[in-house]
């Protein structure tokens, strides 16, 4: 199996995240694989010990993307890639998914190609279907579970109503959801792997393309409004008599 | 505004953010729906009800199931054929998936989980929250037809007109299928805290409660666990007794206390409900991101000085093992339950 698992780097989760001239800032929180991309690297990992073959990882970023790309290297990623170029910047998803599909293409032969179900700083969850659709590919959308026998591939996708079972032939595109199961940590001799590893930067004219038009636009941004709001403490008396005022306050605000 | 929404439904049964869509359609101009399924014309009534005045109604076996690729191919030939300037989807995990692959067919771009929505001449200015909420951006697509998913709860359901009616037109699916539905299990997940009025949710706090016993033979991390699931029982039955859902924090769900699809916050479900109430949660920065646009936050943590009281409108600094079924009375009582 040829798999391919795609990735992003993003400021940690835990980043405080504000608007400053204009300018998005995270302080000096630290830039990490986006936290559901490690679940789709998960998921990449397994098809290959179930199946055999290797798992090239895909970025697109600056350099400094690099990082996530050894991150997925170290939890035992065989090969990185990262597609890096001045013409990129400012790209939507629409324009993500077609140079991410070029990418897949170019590598050639590739059987399944894993994404985390979005990104924690777009949150557009977009790119992975419509990477699918650019390649002509069958979607299976929010995985929790993957069977694969001989070129047929079901699945368990986790949707708001439930499990839903679908089966597609390969190659197949996946988004992977948290159900899917706990991603592994780095090994101490995968990051020693990682950290040697020569890490090949592929322009958009080694993809043989040229930039994708933006068609989505970004006029502002904005800090949300405060959400600081006095606190009144409901105290005095025993929980039943605490709870009996709360339930008074919670009724007449009219929210139930 | 010539507009279009797509009524997202789930075995014929329309999601309310469906409706939502429909209601801002009706502020921009007139709206068709789409109505694509099999056995589905009730839902085109529903659509009319709600303020349609045209129904592209797609009602055929190839469409018994949603299979993204087959509804995208169906979408964008008929709006390709017919040139909306805005197509709305509510934003649920089918009309994103919709609302992508027909972005890539017709070459536009898609606005997505947006919160409000203004127009600036023939193109709408949407807000929509990014980071789960710690920013918010402008965005506009510079494209035709303009796609628009909304976030359930972000705009106002409207009244349904009993026997309002509109012009039905049939329309044939492309069938292009790529997936087969092989059937569905809906004991596993099936947790709609998105949709919710009310959320009531536990974290870490659940498992220390002093005044519980664990049953003989369990491991440290085993009486911790059973300890967490007792607490979440009582923050199951208030949020019974309030109609409500169930939901946790992250570090609930990392410990192992409840299944994932309870997961309130920025890696798990994005929601805003009318009121929250947080139960032995210290309101991380990455659960704030998830529940901070809720109408109501109520607090219930032991420890004064957590971040989630600054958020919340009413806290009480106490033990959420005798607050939490405490509420639960008094509301029984009050609701006459």
């Amino acid at each position: 199996m040829k798999i391919v698992a795609c990735i992003k780097q993003v400021p940690d989760s835990a980043a405080k995240v504000v608007v400053e001239n204009g300018q998005i800032s995270w302080g000096d929180a630290p830039l990490v694989i986006n936290p559901w991309d490690e679940f789709a690297v998960e998921a990449a990992l397994q098809q290959k010990e179930a199946l055999g073959g290797e798992v090239i990882a895909v970025s697109m970023g600056g350099e400094a993307a690099k990082e996530a790309l050894k991150h997925a290297l170290a939890m035992g990623c065989d090969q990185a890639i990262l597609i890096s170029d001045q013409a990129l910047e400012g790209l939507d998803t629409q324009g993500t998914a077609r140079v991410l599909a070029a990418a897949i293409q170019k590598i050639g032969g590739v059987d399944m190609a894993f994404f985390g179900r979005q990104t924690i700083d777009g949150d557009a969850g977009l790119t992975p279907a419509q990477s699918a659709r650019v390649l002509g590919w069958p979607f299976l959308g929010l995985t929790a579970k993957v069977e694969c026998s001989g070129r047929t591939v079901k699945v368990e996708r986790a949707t708001e109503e439930g499990r839903q079972m679908v089966s597609a032939e390969l190659p197949v595109v996946f988004s992977i959801a948290k159900d899917y199961g706990e991603p592994r940590y780095p090994s101490f001799m995968g990051i020693r792997k990682a950290s040697r590893a020569e890490i090949p930067v592929w322009s958009l004219s080694d993809l043989g393309i040229s930039a994708p038009a933006p068609v989505i636009a970004w006029p502002a941004l904005l800090n949300p409004p405060s959400r600081e709001v006095n606190c009144e403490f409901i105290t005095g008396g025993s929980p039943e008599e605490i709870a009996n005022a709360l339930a008074d306050k919670i009724i007449a605000e009219k929210v139930l | 505004m010539k507009t279009w929404v797509y009524i997202d439904h789930f075995k014929g049964e329309a999601l309310p953010a469906s409706w939502e869509a429909v209601g801002v359609g009706k502020t921009l101009g007139s709206v068709t729906a789409l109505v694509f399924g099999s056995g589905v014309e009730a839902l085109a009534k529903s659509a009319f009800e709600y303020g349609a005045d045209e129904v592209l109604l797609g009602d055929d076996a190839v469409l018994a199931d949603f299979r993204a690729e087959v509804y995208a191919s169906t979408l964008s030939k008929l709006a390709s054929e017919q040139s909306p300037d805005l197509i709305l989807l509510p934003t649920t995990t089918r009309g994103r998936e919709l609302a992508a692959m027909t972005a890539i067919d017709l070459n536009t771009g898609v606005l997505v989980d947006v919160t409000a929505v203004e127009v600036d001449g023939d193109k709408v200015v949407a807000t929509r929250p990014i980071y789960a909420g710690k920013l918010l951006e402008k965005t506009v697509c510079n494209a035709k037809p303009q796609i628009v998913t909304l976030r359930g709860r972000a705009f106002p359901k409207p009244e349904a007109q009993a026997g309002k009616a509109g012009t039905l037109t049939r329309v044939t699916p492309v069938a292009e299928a790529k997936t087969n539905v092989e059937g569905y299990s809906t004991g596993e997940g099936g947790v709609s805290l998105t949709d919710a009025g009310v959320i009531v949710s536990g974290g870490r706090g659940t498992s220390n409660n002093p005044a519980l016993t664990p049953p003989p033979g369990l491991d440290e991390k085993q009486a911790e666990i059973w300890k967490a699931q007792e607490g979440f029982k009582k923050v199951g039955e208030l949020a019974k007794v309030l109609g409500g859902a169930l939901g946790a924090s992250r570090a609930a769900v990392d410990a192992g206390y409840i299944p994932y699809a309870h997961q309130v916050g920025q890696t798990g479900k994005v929601v805003s409900p009318d009121l929250y109430i947080a139960c032995g949660i210290s309101g991380a920065i990455q659960h704030l991101a998830g529940m901070r646009t809720s109408k109501m936050i109520v607090a219930i943590n032991k420890d004064a000085e957590a971040p989630i009281f600054k958020v919340a409108r009413y806290g009480v600094v106490g033990d959420m093992h005798q607050v939490v079924p405490a509420l639960t009375e008094a509301f029984k009582k009050k609701l006459g339950k």
